[in-house]
């Protein structure tokens, strides 16, 4: 009874102060929901009053039928597709040949994606651009979307290839002797069962997908090609004075994002987690 | 006699079967294979390998490359006090996140591993900022920080209506260090969730024993649970400095490398990106990738033969 009650006694600073921390993390984003629904001129002169009006026409603007803003949700939309399915087409095989079969170089092929985790994007990132220009693909979602799965490989095939190895022999033995083949195995047994951890990849992909910016802003130079975020940034240049406009447009750029988060906190949690305590 | 004659030669058919087998394996590994070692050799691999090449030209990214001028970009970029000062930008960043994100981190999530109301509404709220985009988080910092409409501004003026909000993201004193306050906002809960994964693994009998010993909570935390931490925190660093040399995304979005007319907050990534694309210095801007790619390596062998080599016996990596 005592011990109990010294623990309570105990967790309260430490409540306390997570209670605070919580409230610096959401304070900016409350107050970019709030200013989206203010004039900017409130932003001005009331920054904290209660809004007498709701200044919803802020909102509609953006989601007007002829606004950019669903194209960009449809360019983005296509890229995170494209990138999710490709790369398990191509991960999930190649993380079964290094985790289940032993041949010569094995290593080597691992090792050599695995030195791929050294370096993301930024520091090959012009000449990926020429190569991309010389494939003819600049100014496409493909531009886009190979170079983003290439970059995934690494952390991918890496967790799946853990998820594969910790399948029992067994399991392969038995399908071996009930005549199945290593195709047959991988498709019918290996990657129904591997569902949880396929799940942790593509959430992973989707979210550094959907929230990619620098491979968007050098390949795509169309206004009818741009994402998201490339959005975002056009419509913050151009609405540079009225920031309610802008608060409106990033507080609609959010949604998705914290739906897929809420949605996936599991997913998102264990791949990263997974990802780099093992790497 | 016959049972060791039958073990020797295999029949025909066992023959055939088994070679059979492993002609369809090594099709199976080269079918498998082929396309994710394409995509990655081709978009991953190839562009580091022609990085180092473009570097030795002096070349604008079109026409044909025919100007050699071997080292002579090395020599420019490391005489260039743009370079130097956005190479000291990365440095200082790496050090800020080490004496204050990662510690905070570390409290925190010691805090949040305990038993508490609350407790996964915290971790759901200190990880939220790490999956919104970099264009969102640096839009939303910009907000705050900007002189007239922004929250800082706001709060002040509610104090004294005629004072004059500073614009920090537009004073070269301050740019930088507003923009690793908005990167600190953003990315403490990645860190943090990497320390509640490592905090899971250490058993709870030890800290009880110690605590059963005599030991104050203080002095579990710091003889027992901080020591058993010891590879998160170690693999925490080295991802935080790893990001901290290559930043790029939050920087462009709310300073573009300036304030404009300077080059107070400019990154080796921003700096390449200027001189790469903006100004077509195709090959100056991939030495910079190259420099950048050096020190990186560099690092990361050091840190991971030296401080991390006790933490990867046994596993694979590199």
């Amino acid at each position: 009874m005592r011990v109990s009650l010294r623990r309570q006694w105990v967790s309260l600073p430490a409540f306390a102060i997570c209670a605070v921390v919580a409230t610096i993390v959401l304070i900016p984003l409350i107050a970019t929901v709030i200013g989206g629904l203010r004039s900017t001129g409130e932003l001005l002169t009331s920054p904290f009053s209660i809004p007498k009006t709701l200044h919803w026409e802020n909102f509609g603007r953006i989601l007007a039928a002829d606004s950019p803003f669903w194209t960009e949700i449809y360019n983005s939309l296509l890229i995170v597709l494209g990138t999710v399915g490709l790369l398990l087409v191509t991960a999930c095989p190649a993380a079964f040949v290094l985790a289940r079969i032993s041949f010569p170089g094995r290593e080597f092929v691992f090792n050599l994606f695995l030195f791929g985790l050294l370096f993301p994007l930024t520091v090959a990132v012009l000449p990926l651009y020429i190569t991309i220009r010389e494939l003819g693909l600049l100014d496409t979602l493909w531009g886009v979307i190979l170079p983003q799965v290439a970059f995934a490989l690494p952390m991918t095939i890496l967790i799946l290839r853990n998820f594969f190895r910790a399948v029992p022999i067994e399991l392969e033995d038995a399908a071996t002797i009930d005549g199945a083949s290593r195709l047959t195995f991988f498709l019918r047994v290996l990657l129904p069962l591997s569902r949880p951890a396929i799940a942790v990849v593509s959430m992973l992909a989707t979210v550094s997908s959907w929230n990619n910016f620098l491979l968007p802003l050098l390949i795509l130079n169309q206004p009818s090609e741009y994402t998201l975020p490339i959005g975002a940034t056009q419509f913050a240049g151009q609405y540079s004075t009225d920031w309610a406009s802008v608060l409106a447009f990033v507080t609609l750029a959010m949604i998705p994002a914290i739906l897929i988060y809420l949605l996936a906190e599991r997913q998102i949690v264990a791949g990263l987690t997974a990802g780099a305590v093992k790497g | 006699m016959r049972l060791t004659v039958s073990r020797a030669v295999p029949s025909q058919k066992v023959l055939i079967r088994r070679r059979r087998r492993q002609w369809s394996d090594a099709l199976t590994i080269f079918l498998f294979l082929l396309p994710s070692l394409v995509l990655f050799v081709l978009f991953v691999l190839v562009p580091v390998v022609q990085a180092a090449h473009y570097s030795l030209y002096k070349w604008s990214g079109l026409g044909p490359l025919d100007d050699y001028i071997g080292f002579k970009n090395y020599q420019t970029l490391f005489n260039q006090p743009i370079f130097l000062k956005a190479l000291e930008n990365n440095l200082l960043i790496a050090g800020l996140s080490l004496v204050f994100q990662l510690p905070a981190a570390i409290v925190l999530a010691l805090l949040v591993n305990r038993k508490m109301p609350g407790r996964s509404f915290f971790r759901l709220v200190f990880f939220l900022p790490y999956v919104l985009s970099e264009v969102v988080t640096g839009l939303i910092w910009s907000f705050i920080y900007n002189p007239l409409y922004g929250l800082i501004a706001g709060v002040m003026r509610q104090f004294d209506p005629h004072a004059t909000p500073p614009a920090f993201l537009a004073d070269p004193k301050t740019v930088l260090y507003a923009i690793f306050i908005a990167m600190c906002w953003k990315y403490f809960g990645f860190h943090l969730i990497l320390y509640l994964a490592g905090l899971q693994n250490i058993p709870a009998e030890l800290v009880e024993a110690a605590r059963v010993d005599g030991a104050s909570s203080w002095q579990a935390i710091r003889y027992v649970t901080l020591p058993l931490l010891g590879s998160t925190i170690r693999l925490s660093a080295f991802l935080s400095i790893l990001g901290s040399l290559q930043y790029f995304d939050l920087i462009w979005v709310m300073s573009g490398g300036g304030p404009p007319g300077t080059n107070a907050s400019e990154t080796m990534a921003t700096y390449q990106l200027h001189y790469g694309l903006n100004e077509f210095k195709l090959g100056y801007g991939s030495a910079v990738g190259v420099v950048m790619f050096g020190i990186c390596l560099i690092f990361a062998l050091f840190y991971q033969r030296v401080i991390m080599r006790q933490d990867l016996q046994g596993s694979s990596a590199l």
